[in-house]
């Protein structure tokens, strides 16, 4: 497995486009973010744990790509709740720490945002292939072809850079400024092969670039596309979906009257 | 390797192999003041094969890239005279010729083969329904039987060069361009290279040029040669036979491989009885890939010994693991099972684990060349960068510069000492790179393929230079493909066989 040819189990999220996907993860985003409460937050999330069945990731998958956000969402939450405005009735009290209603709920509620937020973020983008999301930018946004192929072939050469570093510091310890000096030394041990890298960096871009361009890439007469990045109707259902999980939310959170908007 | 049904032998008839014509043509690079071709007159007639010599320094590449279409415009260069494709101006040309490059990494585009293929034919606005088609057909040409969705990065340097042939002729290009596509490649990449390119020719009737300082690998397939001056314009231009018999010399001279006129080898001196500096008994080699603890092993079971004097040469296909041997008996890598000690002569008053030395300690103990020359560069000037050594020692200030500019005199890089090693040519980093760890005077010199891609003149430079070394008692070690400086030099060699790529976890300790 790699970053770009990354192993995808078969699955239904994994078959939709990548550019709907993307549209989904925005619009339940841009929802959450227009008010800080839980009870959005957390039926977003409910309706989102249904959806992230499909999602076709193995279990461990699941748990190592999503790790990131299950360790922020309640380091979040904590802050808030301990360091968080006061309002309302006092819950507790440690020394300059006061926990109030008001902070607890507050709480509650950016860590719910941030598991709402981030996790169906990560799980669309690990059932995604580069290539495809490449496609389908280009082809259904009709974003620029040289931006977008120019990303994808230059994400290339970010395995050979770790390769590059690796060498780099084997090539430091044998001439004899590979370890001492302290701090400084340390300093130095690191900005040295970082520039060095910068240049092995750039001329390799330069010279993919030409190979690129020898293959009649860059010009700006119209081009064709070999693999079709088609929006069906399952990315239709699946942007619907995104919609509804948007629409509920902030529906049940009005109802609940705990919907507050942050533009008001 | 078989072809696949979709290929069809036989001339592709709708392919129209493109003429060349230039007149009083020339280029100056944006920024330099000499000419890099200047005053080119050439008639190349659809459908010749023709290979481009050459000193270094002539031409070769700019002309090249001007075929191509990718020297750029006004703001990179000053071009003078005509150059046309077809009675077009050949950056006007787009989709009629197709190049291959040198560097088999900076050519792949996508990551999967079928893909990367069909990129050019998707930049030339195919039909889709035509492209896959061609890229199957391009596969076969070039012998590459892999799944259309198999990841690029997991094929050799030879893979990778036919799958970069592959995306030029799915193009269906009248002119095939190659820049020594076979410079970077081990001797079975080469042969594999070479073959795909004739089957292609072959089957397309396209126009060849080709620039290539190895003669033989092409001697046979081109039926003339055309030698560019470094003045300006053309030096010889005949078949094949006349000109390198009536140039050969002259061109040996500037650093072209002629198969009649090999380098010569070194006269070295008989070693008797030396003191051993290394022994490695049962030693398994391998890295820690990255994020991982284990080392993941390529060889094992290595026993051998390094003795003063003696020159020690690593062979075997490419992955089984000799660069990793290489690194790990310079002291770079930990072994990763059984066992490497230095004799108390070499570790002179230190333990005796060479990856457990200090980084300063290696310099006057083991030298290490590595396969890419940039990667050892640390100073802004070729001087600075060869008194690091010698001041990291402790060195007097007399004999740092004593030592740095005998080095200079002798290995030709004194017109050099200002210049920043990443702008010097291969062959002055290859002697550069020499030069740097020979400026410490280890007592052991460890070489990964120090003579890939180099002309015939650094080629005997450095073999030279490198018995002189020997001689005087320094132990080498050099991981190579290359039988020439096998048979120059080597007094042991030992073989790796091709293992299993990847096991992972430690070998048998």
């Amino acid at each position: 497995m790699s970053l770009l040819t990354p192993t995808i189990r078969p699955s239904v999220v994994a078959r939709l486009n990548p550019v709907a996907k993307l549209a989904v993860a925005l619009i339940v985003s841009c929802a959450l973010l227009l008010s800080i409460d839980w009870v959005s937050a957390g039926v977003a999330l409910l309706l989102e744990a249904v959806l992230l069945i499909w999602c076709g990731l193995s279990a461990r998958q699941f748990w190592l790509r999503t790790a990131p956000v299950w360790i922020a969402a309640p380091m979040a939450s904590i802050t808030t709740i301990l360091y968080g405005e006061d309002s309302g009735p006092l819950l507790g009290q440690f020394g300059f720490i006061s926990v109030t209603e008001g902070s607890a709920l507050l709480g509650l509620a950016i860590g719910l945002r941030v598991l709402a937020i981030g996790l169906p973020g990560i799980v669309l983008l690990a059932t995604t292939d580069p290539t495809d999301l490449a496609d389908g930018l280009a082809q259904v946004l009709r974003l620029p072809a040289r931006f977008v192929l120019g990303g994808l072939a230059g994400l290339r050469l970010v395995g050979m850079f770790i390769e590059d570093w690796h060498s780099l510091s084997l090539a430091r310890r044998a001439r004899g400024v590979g370890d001492g000096g302290g701090v400084r030394g340390a300093a130095r041990r690191f900005f040295g092969p970082a520039f060095a890298l910068l240049v092995i960096s750039v001329r390799r871009g330069s010279k993919l670039a030409t190979a690129m361009e020898a293959r009649g890439f860059g010009s700006d007469e119209p081009r064709t596309w070999a693999r079709p990045s088609r929006v069906r109707t399952a990315d239709a259902v699946l942007v619907g979906m995104g919609f509804a999980i948007a629409g509920i939310a902030i529906a049940v959170a009005v109802w609940a009257e705990t919907w507050s908007f942050v533009l008001a | 390797m078989p072809a696949p049904s979709s290929f069809t032998p036989g001339r592709a008839s709708h392919i129209r192999a493109a003429q060349i014509r230039a007149r009083a043509w020339g280029w100056r690079h944006a920024g330099r003041h000499t000419q890099a071709v200047s005053g080119l007159d050439l008639v190349i007639e659809p459908g010749e094969r023709v290979l481009l010599l050459g000193a270094s320094g002539a031409g070769k590449s700019t002309l090249v890239h001007a075929l191509a279409g990718v020297l750029g415009d006004a703001e990179d260069g000053d071009e003078t005279g005509s150059l046309l494709i077809d009675g077009h101006r050949a950056a006007e040309a787009r989709g009629r010729v197709g190049l291959v490059l040198q560097d088999p990494d900076s050519q792949v585009v996508l990551a999967r083969i079928g893909d990367d293929v069909a990129f050019g034919c998707e930049n030339l606005a195919v039909p889709r329904a035509e492209i896959w088609p061609r890229v199957r057909q391009a596969l076969a040409e070039v012998g590459l039987d892999l799944p259309l969705d198999h990841p690029t990065s997991s094929l050799s340097g030879g893979q990778k060069q036919r799958l970069a042939l592959a995306g030029v002729l799915a193009m269906q290009p009248g002119l095939l361009l190659l820049d020594e596509p076979t410079a970077n490649l081990d001797p079975a990449g080469v042969i594999e290279v070479r073959d795909a390119v004739v089957r292609s020719l072959d089957h397309s009737g396209a126009t060849f040029v080709v620039i290539e300082h190895r003669v033989e690998v092409w001697q046979h397939i081109v039926d003339r040669v055309i030698v560019l001056d470094p003045a300006g314009g053309v030096l010889a231009d005949g078949p094949t036979r006349e000109i390198l018999a009536s140039q050969g010399e002259r061109l040996a001279h500037a650093g072209v491989w002629v198969p009649a006129l090999p380098p010569r080898f070194p006269t070295r001196h008989q070693v008797t009885a030396s003191e051993t500096l290394l022994w490695a008994e049962g030693l398994a080699v391998g890295r820690v890939p990255f994020a991982r603890r284990a080392a993941s092993v390529v060889a094992d079971g290595i026993t051998l010994a390094v003795a003063a004097g003696t020159a020690t040469v690593v062979t075997g296909p490419n992955g089984a693991g000799k660069s990793t041997l290489a690194l790990t008996l310079a002291g770079l890598l930990a072994p990763a099972g059984g066992s490497l000690r230095a004799s108390d002569f070499f570790a002179a008053g230190i333990n005796s684990e060479p990856h457990r030395w200090r980084s300063k300690q290696l310099l006057n103990r083991i030298g290490t060349v590595f396969q890419d020359p940039e990667h050892q560069f640390l100073a802004a000037t070729v001087r600075d960068d060869l008194l690091i050594g010698p001041r990291a020692l402790g060195l007097s200030l007399a004999e740092q510069t004593s030592r740095v500019d005998e080095l200079m005199h002798r290995l030709r890089l004194d017109h050099l000492a200002d210049a920043n090693p990443f702008t010097l040519s291969g062959g002055e980093k290859r002697r550069m790179s020499v030069a740097t760890v020979i400026a410490t005077r280890p007592r052991l010199l460890v070489l990964d393929e120090p003579t890939f891609g180099q002309d015939s003149r650094t080629w005997q430079e450095l073999v030279a230079f490198l018995a002189e070394l020997l001689d005087a008692g320094t132990a080498l070690v050099a991981v190579t493909h290359d039988a020439q400086f096998v048979s120059a030099l080597a007094d042991e060699e030992y073989r790796l066989a091709s293992t299993d790529p990847i096991r992972l976890g430690v070998g048998t300790s």
